[in-house]
């Protein structure tokens, strides 16, 4: 009745459901057809192979050889192999894949526009039918279409279809070309479906389906042992964060009694602001976030997760899937702003977190890896503006991040595939085609990908005008002001005042951006720059990647460059008028708003001068960043990764992640296994309950037993004995009776 | 008259039964029950002159029945014998458990 | 429409008796046909022998099937009831009737009986007539066991079901078959034989006005009052019985022993329905005979307790096992604890969603145990370490293997989220602690069930023998795709099945409290 009333009930909206079916249907076409293709039958008897002897065998021998052969070589890598075979529905598949993409993409276009002319802010919930009703829980397979779903949605399906488009380019190639469509396909079902929910279930259902498919896509070439340890890895580690957010959600229900964001929000006042229930409430889903959005101390997945393809880490591993933590924390905003404990435990793992791993990302060589690290640097910023309560800044951020990373990814995807094909054209299996060491002076060889991953560059390091600039500033902006006056500045985390951890987390904050200019300067130098180190056999084989992999990177240098258009700030739109002031932060006001002003209180905002002041210090510290890492760094000094030296002393125990993965084996995986090994299974189970409980109670009943027996020895003689004794005692007996 | 009679009865049984217990030959330790049986048949004869003839009835029973067993009894240890060349009970163990 | 047509033919009149008999007569048919076939050779006798067995069980499950339509699941009465003397001196009656959840687990037996035959075609070779009339045999026992309204029935039904299983394991088992079959065997008789002491005591207890003792449940029900402690007592002879058969932690170690050593058709009948029968037990006589025990704080502590240990100890020895099936059968432990607490944290959704998580296992854990079955068949082995990369000759396994696998992880979107969702969001409102202690398995089950995937379908292919590996047969996946659509069905589309469960649910829940309200302050959701 409700949806009937709503102004987009009548427009292109109703379709909201086609939005994940779309991509599902992707899912299920490339997937039958990887299927198809695969699949051989196997004979009616299986275990009839044993029994009809040689014959057989001499007919399956040589097919079974040929057919090992053929995949064996294809997992060697993509691009690795002798002879390229394109799987036999490449073409079908190279249309269903991306084909999808653009239909989705369109229709989210549309849905933007009827929700921009009918300025509703009440969301629009599109029930499909009832999901789980027991009792008083009533779960929906519901889609709420908002103000901030809608960004989401098209930041998944806008930039989701670029990715889509170059791994056209990167993947076609490789045996396993429709599995991955599907795979790449169902992913975005089930983002659609996370943002899409209009209840925690159902995000939760998406939530966990992401981490499905980045489980599945990390181990897609799973004939490799690390690549499939690097998938269970991720899925794991995103199961600790997802069991926080189920205690989220049962706390949330049996307190107030429903799972549905539009209830939640009416409802939420009820809970005590800054009570312990709220808090616990939030610090769980946190939890959940920090697992999905690799924050420490869950962030080890996410740099072993580059072992999937290239556009995968850019799709899920930066743009969309890890920035799930900060759609929820924005989503459960109502929530947040009335547990200020863990507002400023979200901000202040965040800064952290963007610390800690920039200092990483100094000393990583793989190119992937040192993105890996800045993506778990931004994500904490993106949860330092959530954090402080700036909800509409970390969106804004999420969305510039996506810009400027998957453009960064899939840049180093085009670098790395035409280090692949160099090395490949040359027969060269033995060299990294990843390690920044075996590149260098690429520029002349990849002008395009080299100017536009230095716009990519300025963005994340923060220099305007790029679209990071804006946004990066925009948080520290507003932890700055937070720390002055909030909600937050007045509670306190741990005995420690409120607005000292904010001043913390504005300082951790810069010092993550200074090192950040630094390490992606010197990953751009390193890769871009100086004299060429990949050898003089594959030198001439280098050149740019195929159009259909440039020009979606062409469309995120774009978005990169003006994407701070945004959401410009007033500081900005006062000096010059580039266009509408704060867009997105109105645009999102319906969602956010109430709670953006719940933690802000009556604060006094801060001075504009003071707010030049703050912007002219951070671009002061990004050009410094980047100043001091061209002035330092040699890369014409750098020698092949076959060549290089170990690092000693700090710069060793960067270049090991600080040794957080293998601390976290010594003090949890392992002692776990030996626990359940030692004592639970051969200690409990076969020591105690079986050995002394079971079989010792049988063997009790046996000792009875065997003394039973012991009477009955079988000698005739010692029966008479007795039989005689017996008698006697009985003649006895009877003479006493007499 | 009776208590001598019962007096030998009970010298005779007590024989028997130290035979049936001490001896290891098959054949003895037979004749040992066969003792012990004739002394119970004195027992029963003596005390008919009290009780009436029922007693006699008794040993009649009783000597038919040992003439069964004999019949039986001396046929296995003779069977035995074929098979182990030896009648010692110690060696007949089969059914041993 | 579908409710008329069968009321037309009387259905509910007839349905659960001839459920009962047809098995029996299968079994006798297949017993006629293996004296018939006893001169032809042993293919042509396995060929006929599974051929007969399939046509009765699907036989069974087509005509069961009419009870999703033609019972009035809202009813507080017994559907489809009968009742006929059979010991009348003695008040023994052959008593039947169904709810919704008899109803439901009726059904998923009947529907995994012919597949198990499906999952046995080829691999039982020996004796295949003795074989097949035995899980008929067994099939009667189990569908007797939901039906029974009868105490005395129901523990002969209850003993019926032990034999053919205990033959089953030993006679067509593996190498250690004879100590697995006689470890099954005892578990389930020590806890049966404390039932029966109790069931006699209840029967002479409750004597009708001629001093014969009564056996009826409902009359039991409204008319059963024990002095003092002698509740609790009954109580804890029910508990042990169905504690063994569930099972729950510490009376768990048969299963493992059973699985590993059972032929596929055995593991997958123990693991989806007979497992079942311990929580069914639970549910349909433990907690309405004796709502006083179950609401003492005590009691329920103690077995919520047990219940979050099995939870977290099966999905922690799950962990280490290099035995496939060792690892399901822990697995096991696990799922099933989370029945329990979802039975005894006694809310609405707790309740709902432990019966639901007794169709999933069935669903999930019976397609494991198929699809072990059929890679044991191509390599006589289940150890993990002896497998690895084998999607890349068997990718319909494969995907076959990894879907089952997620549905039982409970990944959202497949039936295992629903169940144990719904069970721990019920519990939590009872049972805080236990509930946030039992959702951590969460974790373990992925690492678990991960790790086994890892280690057979990924990682290189590095063993010859694996290389030759034969893929899936149109048989093989004929009989998986049903187990599929149960996951995705129960996953995305559970209402039908909790609509059918809600009213006997909430009339167990409601009597255990308001029973219980007067003698003890139990909260109520």
């Amino acid at each position: 009745m409700l949806q009937n009333a709503h102004p987009l009930a009548e427009t292109v909206a109703r379709f909201v459901w086609w939005l994940p079916t779309v991509p599902l249907l992707g899912f299920l076409i490339n997937g039958a057809l990887s299927m198809f293709a695969a699949a051989k039958l196997g004979p009616a008897d299986p275990s009839a192979a044993d029994h009809h002897g040689h014959s057989g065998e001499a007919h399956d021998q040589p097919h079974a050889a040929e057919h090992g052969a053929e995949h064996g070589a294809a997992d060697a890598g993509h691009g690795d192999h002798g002879h390229v075979v394109r799987h036999k529905y490449a073409p079908i598949v190279s249309i269903v894949g991306p084909g999808v993409m653009v239909l989705a993409f369109g229709l989210a276009l549309a849905t933007f526009m009827a929700m921009r002319s009918a300025e509703s802010p009440a969301p629009y919930i599109n029930t499909l039918f009832s999901w789980l009703p027991v009792g008083d829980l009533k779960v929906d397979a519901a889609l709420q279409l908002d103000a901030l779903s809608m960004v989401m949605v098209l930041v998944i399906t806008g930039i989701g279809m670029l990715i889509h488009l170059f791994s056209v380019g990167y993947m076609q190639d490789d045996p396993g070309y429709p599995r991955y469509f599907a795979y790449l396909n169902l992913f975005v079902f089930f983002m659609l479906l996370l943002v899409l929910g209009a209840n925690y279930v159902v995000t939760f259902v998406g939530w966990e389906g992401v981490g499905l498919c980045s489980y599945l896509l990390i181990g897609f070439w799973f004939s490799d042992k690390a690549n499939a340890d690097a998938g269970k890895k991720a899925f794991v580690v995103n199961r600790i964060g997802d069991f926080g957010f189920m205690v989220a959600m049962f706390l949330l229900f049996s307190h107030l009694g429903t799972l549905d964001y539009a209830a939640i929000a009416e409802s939420a006042d009820k809970l005590p602001a800054g009570g312990i229930v709220v808090t616990a409430i939030c610090l769980f889903l946190f939890l959940g976030c920090a697992g999905k959005s690799a924050q420490i101390p869950l962030f080890v997945w996410l740099p072993d997760a580059m072992a999937g393809p290239t556009p995968v880490s850019a799709l899920i591993h930066a743009a969309t899937m890890v920035t799930a933590g900060v759609f929820l924390v924005a989503r459960s905003s109502m929530l947040f702003s009335l547990a200020p404990v863990a507002s400023l435990t979200v901000a202040l793992t965040g800064a952290v977190t963007a610390l800690f791993a920039a200092t990483i990302g100094l000393k990583q060589w793989d190119i992937k890896k040192v993105l890996a690290y800045s993506t778990v640097s931004q994500l904490g910023y993106m949860f330092v503006g959530v954090g402080v309560g700036a909800y509409s800044a970390g969106v804004f951020h999420l969305i510039t991040h996506a810009f400027f990373k998957a453009l960064l990814f899939l840049g180093s995807g085009s670098v790395i595939f035409s280090m692949h094909r160099a090395y490949h054209a040359t027969h060269n299996h033995g060299d990294d085609a990843q390690d920044m060491r075996n590149m260098g002076g690429l520029k002349q060889y990849m002008p395009i990908t080299w100017g536009l991953m230095w716009i990519a560059t300025l963005a994340i390091a923060g220099v305007p005008p790029f679209s990071g600039f804006f946004s990066k500033d925009e948080i520290l902006g507003a932890a700055f002001a937070r720390a002055h006056g909030s909600t937050l500045a007045d509670a306190s985390l741990l005995g420690i005042p409120g607005n000292i951890v904010l001043y913390t987390v504005w300082i951790f904050g810069l010092a993550a951006a200074l090192l950040t200019a630094i390490y992606m300067t010197r990953m751009m130098l390193y890769t871009f720059h100086g004299p060429n180190r990949t050898g003089d056999a594959a030198r001439p084989h280098l050149a740019e990647a195929p159009w259909i992999m440039t020009g979606p990177l062409l469309v995120l240098g774009v978005l990169s460059l003006a994407g701070g258009w945004l959401n410009l700030p007033e500081v900005v739109t006062d000096l010059m008028p580039l266009g509408p002031t704060a867009k997105l932060e109105h645009w999102l006001e319906p969602v956010v708003g109430e709670a953006t002003k719940r933690v802000a209180g009556a604060g006094t905002p801060v001075a504009a001068s003071t707010e030049e002041l703050l912007i002219g210090f951070a671009v002061a510290i990004a050009i410094a960043g980047i100043t001091i890492a061209v002035m330092r760094l040699k890369p014409s000094a750098l020698v092949p990764k076959s060549a290089a030296s170990p690092s000693t002393g700090l710069q060793s125990v960067l270049e090991n992640k600080w040794y957080v993965d293998e601390a976290y084996d010594a003090a949890i995986v392992r002692p776990t296994y030996t626990f359940s090994r030692s004592v639970l299974w051969t200690g409990v189970d076969i020591g105690l309950i079986d050995t002394i409980l079971v079989n010792g109670s049988a063997a009790a009943a046996r000792f009875l037993g065997w003394i039973g027996s012991q009477l009955q020895s079988g000698r005739v003689g010692t029966y008479a004995w007795l039989l005689v004794l017996g008698a006697v005692l009985l003649l006895r007996a009877f003479a006493r009776a007499s | 008259m009776l208590a001598e009679s019962l007096t030998l009865s009970a010298a005779l049984f007590t024989i028997g039964v130290v035979g049936v217990l001490t001896r290891r030959n098959a054949i003895i330790v037979f004749m040992c029950v066969e003792l012990m049986l004739n002394a119970v048949n004195l027992s029963f004869v003596a005390l008919s002159r009290l009780y009436g003839a029922t007693g006699q009835v008794f040993v009649i029973f009783v000597m038919t029945v040992a003439a069964a067993e004999a019949a039986v009894g001396l046929a296995i240890i003779i069977a035995i014998f074929r098979h182990k060349k030896s009648v010692n009970l110690q060696d007949i163990n089969l059914l041993r458990g | 429409m579908m409710k008329e047509m069968l009321a037309s033919i009387g259905y509910n009149y007839w349905i659960l008796t001839v459920l009962l008999a047809l098995p029996i007569v299968g079994a006798v048919a297949l017993a006629f046909q293996a004296s018939a076939s006893a001169s032809q050779d042993a293919l042509a006798r396995m060929g006929s022998a599974r051929k007969l067995a399939l046509l009765f069980f699907a036989a069974e499950c087509l005509i069961s099937l009419g009870l999703w339509w033609s019972v009035d699941y809202g009813s507080p009465d017994w559907q489809a009831a009968a009742a006929v003397p059979w010991i009348p001196s003695w008040g023994i009656y052959y008593r039947i009737g169904v709810d919704g959840i008899a109803v439901v687990l009726m059904l998923m037996t009947t529907c995994i009986m012919p597949l198990t035959v499906l999952g046995s075609w080829t691999s039982i070779r020996e004796k295949p007539h003795a074989f097949y009339a035995l899980l008929l045999v067994l099939t009667t026992g189990m569908l007797g066991v939901f039906m029974s309204l009868d105490l005395v029935l129901f523990y002969v039904f209850w003993e019926l079901m032990l034999i053919p299983m205990y033959l089953i394991i030993g006679i067509w088992g593996g190498q250690r078959r004879l100590y697995a079959s006689l470890k099954f065997f005892l578990f389930t008789m020590l806890g049966s034989l404390l039932m029966l002491v109790a069931i006699l005591y209840i029967g002479l207890k409750t004597a009708d006005p001629l001093g014969r003792p009564v056996f009826n449940y409902d009359f039991i029900l409204q008319s059963a009052s024990y002095p003092g402690s002698a509740a609790l007592w009954l109580f804890g002879a029910f508990f042990v019985a169905f504690a063994v058969k569930v099972p729950m932690w510490p009376f768990h170690t048969w299963l493992p022993d059973a699985h590993v050593e059972a032929p596929t058709a055995g593991s997958v009948v123990l693991a989806s329905v007979m497992l079942k029968m311990g929580t069914f037990g639970f549910v349909r006589f433990a907690l309405p005979l004796f709502p006083d025990a179950v609401a003492n704080p005590m009691v329920r502590s103690t077995v919520i307790t047990l219940a979050v240990i099995g939870i977290v100890y099966g999905a922690l020895v799950s962990m280490v096992q290099p035995d496939f099936k060792k690892l399901v059968a822990y697995s096991s432990v696990s799922h099933l604890g989370f029945v329990m607490l979802g039975i005894f944290a006694l809310t609405t959704q707790s309740m709902q969603g432990a019966l639901l998580i007794n169709i999933n296992h069935a669903v999930s854990t019976g397609a494991l145990f198929l699809l072990i079955g059929m890679i044991y068949e191509r390599r006589h082995t289940r150890l993990l370490a002896d497998f690895g990369g084998i999607a890349k000759v068997m990718p319909i396994f494969a995907v076959m293997l990894t879907i089952v696998a997620l549905s039982s992880i409970g990944v959202p979107g497949t039936n295992g989220f629903v169940g144990e969702f719904l069970v721990l969001i019920g519990a939590f409102r009872t049972e805080p602690i236990a509930a946030t202690i039992a959702t951590t398995v969460v974790i373990f089950a992925a690492v678990y069930l991960l790790w086994a995937l890892q280690r057979i379908i990924y990682n290189p292919l590095a063993k010859p023998e694996n290389a030759a590996l034969k893929d899936l047969n149109a048989r093989e996946i004929g009989l998986l795709l049903p187990f599929i659509i149960a996951i995705f069905w129960l996953g995305l589309y559970p209402a039908p099945i909790l609509n059918r469960t809600h009213s006997a649910a909430t009339r167990i829940i409601e009597r255990v409290h308001g029973l219980s309200e007067s003698s003890s302050g139990s909260v109520r959701p």
